[in-house]
């Protein structure tokens, strides 16, 4: 059993044992005190928490996150971690995250698509300890190689793959496949597991960079 | 701006809107070690006062590219969309009138929009030196011309606006659909079943008032998905599309993210769909 970063406890709301971190409230979830809970149904990361893969997570990293989205994940991220920068592609979606960075003075909003890093490399820093992508787009294990170049030789990618982004009508197994091995170009592999219990046809994979 | 550079380069700390243009507009081929950079050229005394000003310029930076892009809303593309039948429209009117008077003076004459460029470019006969013959051609090529245009604002902007919906149908198409429902909102809140006859209006209430079949498709009708289908299963193609233009435009308008997923289905589905003809299942539905 892996332990959780300094800043994410399972605390008791309404009973049941859930991750929590310490933020202001995003998106309607309970809280408790200045805690607030981290739904593993509606963040990919807070599952592959749940599910107690190895993140290598230990609070504070500096990290990238691809595929920000509203805010929802990215929020407890910035709540842990050091400085995040958080890229998101959609204009709509953004507007709620630049919300969720109100109260947060190291989360960065960038609206920049996660296939072309060089339109925001002169912003991420490089030698980021963490990437955690969550991109709904057709290529996503190219989306990791081509944002390897600002992931420290020791740092962690946390990914989470969407086989129905890939190809609706293949079999999920089969995508993951395909996805790990175009992976393999550039990163080794720690851990996968599906995300099912929380996530249909999602893969989580930790890896990092060869 | 070199390729080398980070955001910070030449911007003036005390200036929101310059340090906002250089988050937005600037690139680099690598990453660096900003912060320390940063530090290093005097731009901030620290780690932490770089942090808090680059926070202060890509919030404003993500700030302004948001409204932009949302600005961009559906109440442009539907007055886009109308001009530009009401151009083309036009212009056809005015070509055919333009056609019949030509025609007394060339027998030669043609006609179209086509032949209205031509004679107002100057190309034809001499026995058109009539200067308001002339002139009624160059009104009707300025008017094609300004549908041209617009319609190439609206494939510009419709993406912008309603992604899924411009990926599953043309974003012509995806434009006269929210400009038929009267936004983007309305058109998220159509059940399929009325996303299916929009354009149909006519034949929909005569089918209502009891004196005729109720029509199958409305301006989906120009989606290759229906049109490229046998009549006979065409009905079963238009509520598939019908369908996921539904979805589409929920997407659009509630999250606004780009569902790759959607399209994918619809292609899926659509082949099943004309397979029937090609076996002759054609009788059963679903």
């Amino acid at each position: 059993m892996s332990e959780l970063p300094a800043g994410v406890e399972r605390h008791a709301f309404d009973g049941t044992d859930r991750l929590a971190t310490r933020g202001e409230p995003v998106y309607g979830e309970p809280t408790d005190g200045e805690w607030r809970a981290w739904n593993p149904n509606r963040s990919k990361l807070g599952a592959m928490l749940d599910l107690e893969m190895d993140t290598g997570l230990a609070g504070g990293e500096t990290v990238l996150y691809l595929g920000a989205a509203s805010g929802t994940t990215v929020s407890h991220v910035a709540d842990f971690a050091g400085p995040t920068y958080a890229v998101e592609f959609a204009a709509r979606p953004a507007r709620d995250l630049l919300e969720a960075a109100e109260s947060r003075p190291r989360l960065f909003p960038l609206l920049k698509d996660a296939r072309k890093p060089e339109t925001y490399a002169h912003i991420v820093e490089s030698d980021v300890d963490v990437i955690v992508q969550d991109v709904a787009t057709r290529g996503q294990a190219r989306v990791a190689l081509e944002n390897r170049r600002f992931l420290a030789d020791d740092g962690r990618l946390l990914l989470a793959v969407k086989a129905r982004s890939e190809d609706v009508t293949r079999e999920p197994a089969a995508v993951f496949a395909d996805v790990r091995e175009e992976l393999s170009e550039g990163y080794e592999i720690l851990e996968t597991e599906r995300l099912e219990a929380y996530h249909a046809d999602h893969l989580g994979i930790v890896a990092r960079p060869r | 701006m070199s390729k080398t550079d980070g955001w910070f380069a030449d911007v003036d700390r005390d200036d929101p809107d310059v340090m906002a243009t250089a988050v937005r507009e600037g690139s680099a081929g690598e990453p660096r070690d900003w912060p320390a950079l940063a530090v290093e050229a005097g731009f901030a005394s620290d780690e932490n006062e770089y942090y808090d000003a680059l926070r202060e310029a890509t919030t404003e930076a993500t700030r302004a590219a948001v409204t932009e892009r949302e600005r961009a809303d559906d109440r442009q593309l539907v007055h886009a969309v109308r001009a530009m039948d009401d151009c083309s429209r036009t212009a056809n009117e005015l070509a055919e009138r333009l056609a019949e008077w030509a025609g007394t003076i060339d027998p030669e004459a043609g006609t179209g929009v086509a032949y209205a460029r031509e004679l107002a470019r100057g190309e034809t006969d001499d026995a058109l030196e009539e200067p308001v013959v002339r002139s009624l051609a160059a009104r009707v090529a300025d008017l094609a011309d300004e549908a041209d245009d617009l319609r190439a604002f609206v494939e510009r902007q419709t993406p912008a606006v309603a992604p899924n919906l411009a990926a599953l149908a043309d974003p012509v198409l995806a434009a006269r659909l929210i400009s038929l429902a009267g936004g983007l909102e309305e058109l998220a809140k159509k059940p399929s079943g009325t996303i299916q006859v929009l354009g149909a209006e006519d034949a929909l209430f005569a089918h209502l008032r009891g004196h005729a079949p109720s029509p199958k498709h409305g301006i989906i009708y120009t989606h290759d998905a229906v049109r490229g289908t046998h009549p006979e299963n065409r009905g079963s193609a238009a509520r598939a599309v019908a369908g996921k233009l539904a979805i589409a435009a929920r997407v659009d308008h509630y999250s606004g993210e780009l569902k790759p997923e959607l399209e994918a289905e619809l292609a899926d589905r659509v082949e099943t769909i004309q397979a029937r003809t090609a076996d002759d299942g054609g009788a059963n539905d679903e």
